[in-house]
């Protein structure tokens, strides 16, 4: 390890020992000065933070000629194009940033993560995140076989960077399936398959994701389903699990915006999670500024101080018990039973819809499972097509899915937070 | 073209854009509408949406983006769609976040000079894009009604 670089895994694990909620932005931004800039400002929060490098969508989707079109007349683009910047320019902007206590993560999304990984790497980097079938389904529209293969050969670039003081880090971004209206059972089962295939590729060093849903409770008992299977499942690597601030249509107001971001500080510091990704005041309507993600790091690390910390994972015992644990176990055991291979065990199991992600539109996702929210928030599955819960879940007998009830359910968290109905209607809901 | 054909609409995204529930969304509400929806999904080719209509000649297409590269992609695919003489008057609609700066008249108009019928920037959109599905339903029964 040279001196200006930190084991983000080891970081995280050091401030999770002293009872520290590391938190993080998404923030991402074209011009390196810019993002240097936002990286320092994000190093001098009054908060426990780690530092985000987010690639714009043309990098993500491998559209290189886009990038360099974009670059050439100055357009701004949504992200870092970490690859047609190159190595020397983002080793630049990192120089002075990193410090043994301030690692950064490049955040992408992209089903082909090779040229990613192989540029972080080539900059002084070695933590990123997504996975072979979170960073497909809703993100591409590239077969999941090829997103398998992309993925098992980005985890074994990643994995041979290891060297002394210095362990790759990897996070699953599949608890954060389609941000929303995913029962929790299917998150917590695809963030731990994931995070099998970065094991199983040569990661050591791994992290859980589990975006924050409709329900504290019934996130409190996804998240300590996750610790269990993780236990169980993957007893040997170095781990911590990362909650998403709430994914789905963001409340409007600075006020509903703020405590949203508060509750999931909550939710994480109590059920022995290390660390959050946030969202800020401005998510609902455009991408957020430096100043404003700066504000939804400290507002966030101070609900995580003031809610008290369980250090130790939440065992079921105290979350109420209403099935995720089992639901979720069963679709894991199910899927590795198919294949000892568990980047082939996953394409059989969406093949065969025993692994379904509710209104994802990939051609490769049988589109067969539906699920819905109750009055009180807690989200339930509508229809399990060929999961292999049957014995498991209680299906309602649910009307059919309509416009209305669709943008009612997706703006559920917005109004509670919000705190009144309807504001003015969006043309398309985010997610 | 056969009367009281249930008219038929392409919903899409861009290819860099990943989000899905802005498409769920638009196909749940031009199905209510009585129309028949091909959704194409998030992280659409301009080629494969190309492709899409000259196969399919839907009477609308409808293209949501949510990722601020809207305008820019946008710009790209209608060229691409306006370029077949078989496209040339086919509705072709662009709604949602369309730019990284959270909307503006200039970006609408740089789209609408670039060849869409109609843009719907930014929030508040909802009710003036279903104004304009009844119209392009009403404007294709009238056609019917003079051809038959």
């Amino acid at each position: 390890m040279t001196a200006d670089t930190a084991s983000f895994g080891d970081v995280v694990a050091a401030r999770h020992r002293r009872g520290e909620l590391v938190v993080q932005p998404r923030m991402g931004f074209c011009d390196p000065a810019l993002m240097r800039q936002g990286l320092l400002a994000t190093r001098a929060a009054r908060a426990v933070t780690v530092g985000t490098i987010t690639l714009d969508s043309y990098t993500r989707t491998g559209n290189h000629d886009a990038v360099r079109r974009a670059l050439a007349v100055g357009t701004n683009l949504n992200g870092y194009p970490i690859v047609d910047r190159g190595p020397a320019a983002t080793a630049a902007l990192l120089r002075g940033v990193l410090s043994p206590a301030f690692p950064v993560q490049v955040r992408h999304g992209s089903a082909d993560p090779r040229r990613i990984v192989s540029a972080l790497l080539a900059s002084g980097l070695h933590a990123t995140e997504g996975g072979p079938v979170s960073y497909c389904l809703p993100y591409s529209r590239l077969p999941l076989r090829v997103a398998v293969d992309n993925w098992r050969r980005g985890c074994e670039m990643l994995a041979a960077a290891r060297g002394p003081g210095r362990e790759p880090h990897l996070e699953t971004f599949g608890g954060c399936m389609m941000g929303q209206l995913c029962p929790p059972a299917m998150l917590v089962a695809l963030s731990l398959l994931e995070g099998m295939f970065f094991w199983q590729h040569g990661l050591r060093c791994i992290s859980f994701s589990y975006a924050q849903q409709t329900h504290a409770g019934q996130d409190r008992e996804a998240i300590a389903a996750l610790h269990k299977l993780i236990g169980r499942y993957v007893p040997a690597a170095r781990t911590h699990v990362v909650v998403y601030t709430y994914m789905g249509m963001y409340p409007r107001t600075p006020g509903g915006a703020s405590r949203l971001l508060a509750e999931s500080a909550r939710l994480a510091s109590q059920s022995g999670a290390s660390r959050l990704i946030v969202k800020t005041v401005a998510e609902a309507h455009r991408l957020p500024t430096i100043e404003e993600n700066v504000a939804a790091l400290e507002t966030a690390s101070a609900a995580a101080r003031d809610a008290g910390w369980s250090g130790e994972a939440a065992d079921i015992g105290e979350a109420a018990d209403t099935g995720v644990y089992v639901q979720a176990e069963a679709l894991v055991r199910n899927v590795l039973a198919l294949d000892d291979d568990i980047g082939r065990a996953l394409i059989a199991a969406f093949s065969r819809g025993y692994l379904d992600v509710p209104f994802c539109l990939h051609p490769d996702n049988r589109g067969m499972t539906r699920g819905y929210l109750d009055s009180g928030g807690r989200l339930h599955w509508a229809g399990i097509g060929a999961l292999p819960i049957a014995d498991l879940v209680d299906r309602p007998a649910e009307g059919r899915m309509t416009s209305a009830r669709l943008l009612t359910a997706l703006r559920f968290m917005e109004r509670k937070f919000d705190g009144q109905a309807a504001m003015a209607e969006p043309v398309a809901a985010t997610g | 073209m056969t009367r009281g054909r249930t008219p038929a609409a392409v919903v899409t995204s861009v290819f860099s854009d990943s989000h899905s529930w802005n498409l769920v969304y638009l196909e749940l509400l031009l199905s209510e509408l009585g129309w028949r929806v091909t959704n194409l999904g998030p992280c659409t080719p301009d080629e494969r949406i190309v492709t899409e209509c000259l196969t399919s000649r839907p009477d609308l297409v409808v293209i949501s983006s949510l990722n601020g590269h809207g305008v820019m992609d946008g710009i790209t695919l209608i060229g691409a769609l306006r370029s077949r003489p078989e496209l040339l008057t086919t509705p072709v609609v662009i709604g949602g976040n369309l730019d990284v700066k959270g909307g503006g008249s200039q970006a609408e108009a740089r789209l609408l000079a670039a060849g869409f019928d109609a843009v719907f920037a930014g929030t508040g959109q909802l009710a003036a894009f279903r104004s304009f599905i009844r119209s392009i339903a009403a404007g294709r029964a009238a056609e019917e009604a003079s051809i038959s």
